[in-house]
């Protein structure tokens, strides 16, 4: 058994002349709880697409549970689970129906776990799946894709719409599902506070580029800010720093926020005479932003161009 | 005594690192005693809405630094009071923390005397946490 679960090779789509996913590399461990973000429009859904076999690539490819995506069998899809955007749900069915229905298509549904889904979002199995409200039919949607007990869990931006106490529902749904430690879980969002409770691993897309590929961890310790602040006048003439992410100036005050700070610049950071460097702490959210800002171009902690793990 | 942990996720401070502060501090406090068990890695991720892996990196860390023992099979437990450290690496800490202090604290123009006093109140605070 391969370790990744999901690994693909430059995977490229176009529409029209216009480039939506761009020579992606992404791998993803088996066992891990992994997050998807990007702003929208990034690529992330056309690259779930991708990776689902929904959508050929323009180039480049796409294994997934060890297979070329454009030729998974339906016994490879059995062991996927896939929640597409939205929530969709056939309206004049009953919650009850859409359990059925679903059931059919597959040879293993556990009935324990969708009930328990149902319950949590507080479903009655006779109502009507049109007459539901978002956060309940996003309920829905996820018993239906949990009932199988997928091995690969592909959740495209499941928490859109939702209030917070479904929010937590679905997060400890995420995590009730990984207790097996083979299970492993794509999800895209942009609540990033939701992110940093689940997420092992992250991919930040931007534009189509794959800019990030990390431990949470990693990403949260290398996506650092310091404030400097010197007399008044001038600032003093700051040293060039390679992975300078933005920059804010004020009156006595320079705000730097910076990827993958090596120990020299840091160094010649703290020693600019006449100025106090303090670090600040930043969360996953302000480290995102920054980190997709308009100044912010170059890639970083893709395993293949740092190796940082 | 129920163990109270709260984590805010969003802050600055990643989420296993407020749960090492928390349990460090319950310990200096007394609030948890030695041989005391903690709740295990599952039942902690579960009542705090979190992935199991922080939990269990937070209690890898409190064991290095000689806060928790972790009793294979059984779980883990507050660690008798022991040194962990050599008496030269806990000089060599203990400079190591005074400087990066004085480096935040030099350019705020107090004199020793009132951040001498200062430290001595809060230190008073601290254990009476």
């Amino acid at each position: 058994m391969s370790e990744h679960v999901i690994e693909t090779n430059g995977l490229t789509r176009f529409f029209g002349r216009n480039c939506v996913v761009n020579e992606l590399n992404l791998k993803i461990p088996r066992g891990s709880i992994f997050g998807f973000l990007g702003r929208n429009g990034a690529g992330k859904s056309t690259t779930i697409r991708m990776l689902l076999g929904l959508l050929a690539p323009t180039r480049g490819s796409a294994r997934v549970l060890g297979r070329d995506s454009a030729a998974l069998t339906p016994d490879d899809r059995a062991r996927i689970g896939y929640l597409p955007e939205g929530h969709h749900v056939y309206g004049w069915m009953t919650v009850s129906e859409c359990g059925e229905f679903q059931r059919a298509f597959y040879n293993q549904w556990n009935d324990e776990i969708f009930h328990a889904v149902l319950s949590h979002f507080r479903l009655d199995m006779k109502t009507k799946a049109g007459n539901l409200s978002r956060g309940q039919r996003a309920g829905l949607c996820l018993a239906l894709v949990l009932a199988p007990e997928p091995e690969l869990l592909v959740l495209d931006d499941p928490a859109l719409g939702l209030d917070p106490v479904a929010r937590r529902s679905l997060i400890q749904s995420m995590l009730y599902v990984t207790r097996k430690a083979d299970r492993t879980i794509l999800f895209s969002s942009h609540l990033l506070s939701d992110v940093e409770r689940v997420a092992d691993e992250i991919a930040v897309l931007d534009r189509g580029v794959l800019r990030a590929c990390c431990r949470q961890d990693t990403f949260r310790r290398q996506v650092r800010q310091f404030t400097l602040r010197y007399a008044d006048g001038e600032p003093p003439p700051l040293p060039a720093l390679t992975g300078l992410l933005q920059s804010f100036r004020t009156e006595r005050e320079v705000s730097l926020t910076v990827a993958n700070l090596s120990a020299d610049d840091e160094r010649a950071l703290r020693a600019l005479p006449n100025v106090s460097v303090e670090e600040t702490p930043l969360s996953l959210e302000d480290a995102f932003i920054s980190y997709v800002s308009e100044r912010g171009e170059k890639s970083f902690f893709t395993k293949d161009l740092e190796g940082v793990k | 005594m129920t163990l109270r942990l709260e984590i805010f996720a969003g802050s600055g401070e990643p989420i296993y690192a407020q749960l090492e502060a928390q349990v460090r501090r319950a310990v200096v406090a007394g609030a948890l005693t030695e041989g005391e068990q903690l709740p295990s890695v599952r039942a902690l991720a579960e009542r705090l809405t979190v992935n199991p892996n922080t939990v269990a990196r937070a209690y890898n860390e409190l064991i290095t630094e000689g806060v928790l023992v972790a009793r294979p099979g059984r779980g883990f437990f507050v660690a008798p009071r022991r040194q962990v450290f050599s008496d030269a690496e806990c000089q060599r800490r203990l400079d190591a923390a005074i400087r990066a202090f004085l480096d935040e604290v030099a350019l705020l123009g107090l004199t020793q005397t009132q951040i001498q006093a200062r430290l001595r109140t809060l230190s008073a605070e601290y254990k009476k946490l």
